[in-house]
């Protein structure tokens, strides 16, 4: 399944009065990923939680084939193809680890006991099946919710800080991940403070240039 | 459809079980304020039989209030919501499933305590069927309309005051009418026209409710 392509038209983005951004104007395509950079407070997750629709902005639109987003049937179509996860990566902790992401998948796409065994496993959690949500490190919370990238994800990515409290290792199979998932037609917007300079097929929109 | 459903009431069950502290609150809350009255006031039972009905709805309204405020928060501060308001499944289904199941572990415990405080209250037998009638049909409304609340005021610092505040007014006909079928009932007169008003009020708040809860939550999701 291939995402269609996202215009994004003139956006204003405002927190308290304060403008965070105006104007903001871009386009993406099927197969690209997207780093959106800047410093504290320049507006990174309010453009992600808009470009989610869950957030709506002062002004401007977003077009998903064609249809904005902010209503109707391009908000259907929007959010069958999307998979938002926030700063907050909804994990319960008094959850296991495969309760969580059952439930999680259940808002989607269900996924079967052992699809999420395996996809426990390729972000390195095996064994944590059946443990407490709140007795795993944070990191390994963060890897919990970043398992529902191994299972049947939508095309499009919108990833707010998934890098956090992981480490190395983890790092690299997860930008490995997103990679894959470009090179295979997917569609992956993210922000982080890590850099991304040695990924080649990363674009990176900086909101202190565009402010 | 179906599916959704049986998971999240699994998965709030599951929630709900693992910390059994906070289902255990407003119970405690209810016995306590209860079994008070009788040390305040008097052990007089004919003093204490006109309290009764008042004593019980009152307990009953605080406790459940006491319990919705931290419905949603929990889902709002992780992230969840957040999932909930981007699924491809209706919320307004999400949320009725959520408020069902908060009744069924808070409500409806009340309900079947509440003859037992009754007889503490010296209420005589015959009446507390209609007890267990009235809360029956009045805590599901109590619990809809405060989860509303609980809706609107889920993204604010210490919003438990502004959640009484904004509630209590839409408990009044409930309180009203709960108390005043049974104070026929110790009369002896008919308290079916209560009851049936109260039904009212159930069927009204079960179909308009959650659409405005679902609404609360967007908005705070939103903000």
């Amino acid at each position: 399944m291939k995402p269609q392509p996202i215009q994004v038209e003139r956006l204003t983005c405002e927190r308290d009065h304060r403008e965070l951004f105006a104007g903001l104007s871009f386009e993406l395509a099927a197969g690209e990923v997207l780093q959106v950079a800047g410093p504290n407070g320049s507006g990174k997750t309010s453009l992600l939680r808009i470009l989610a629709g869950l957030m709506p902005p002062v002004a401007g639109d977003i077009r998903y084939a064609g249809e904005s987003i902010l209503s109707g049937r391009g908000r259907e179509r929007w959010r069958q193809d999307l998979l938002y996860i926030g700063h907050a990566p909804a994990i319960k902790g008094s959850l296991t680890a495969e309760e969580n992401l059952a439930w999680l998948c259940a808002l989607g796409t269900p996924a079967s006991r052992e699809q999420i065994w395996a996809a426990l496993a390729q972000v390195g959690l095996k064994g944590f099946e059946d443990v407490l949500c709140h007795n795993l490190s944070a990191g390994q919370q963060r890897r919990v919710a970043l398992a529902r990238l191994y299972l049947q994800p939508p095309p499009v990515w919108i990833l707010d800080e998934p890098f956090t409290a992981i480490d190395k290792a983890g790092v690299a199979a997860l930008e490995q991940h997103v990679l894959a998932h470009a090179a295979a037609g997917g569609l992956v917007v993210l922000t982080t403070h890590h850099s991304l300079d040695h990924l080649d097929a990363v674009r990176c929109l900086d909101l202190q240039q565009v402010a | 459809m179906r599916r959704i459903v049986w998971l999240l009431f699994c998965r709030e069950w599951r929630l709900a079980w693992r910390r059994p502290g906070d289902l255990l609150n407003p119970l405690v809350f209810f016995a306590i304020v209860i079994s008070l009255f009788p040390l305040a006031v008097g052990p007089e039972p004919s003093m204490l039989r006109i309290m009764a009905p008042g004593v019980i709805w009152v307990a009953a309204l605080l406790a459940t209030l006491l319990s919705l405020d931290g419905l949603f928060r929990s889902d709002y501060e992780d992230g969840s919501l957040e999932q909930w308001v981007l699924s491809a499944h209706p919320l307004t289904l999400m949320v009725l499933v959520k408020v069902a199941h908060h009744w069924l572990v808070s409500g409806l415990a009340l309900v079947i305590l509440a003859p037992l405080f009754g007889l503490m209250l010296a209420l005589p037998p015959q009446v507390l069927p209609v007890l267990c009638l009235t809360l029956l049909l009045g805590t599901p409304v109590l619990s809809l309309l405060g989860a509303v609340g609980a809706a609107l005021t889920v993204g604010l610092k210490g919003g438990g005051l502004l959640l009484a505040l904004l509630i209590m007014p839409l408990y009044i006909p409930v309180l009203i009418l709960g108390t005043g079928a049974m104070d026929a009932a110790l009369q002896g007169l008919p308290v079916m026209g209560y009851a049936l008003w109260l039904g009212c009020l159930a069927v009204l708040a079960l179909s308009l409710a959650p659409l405005a809860i679902a609404a609360g939550l967007r908005i705070g999701v939103s903000e």
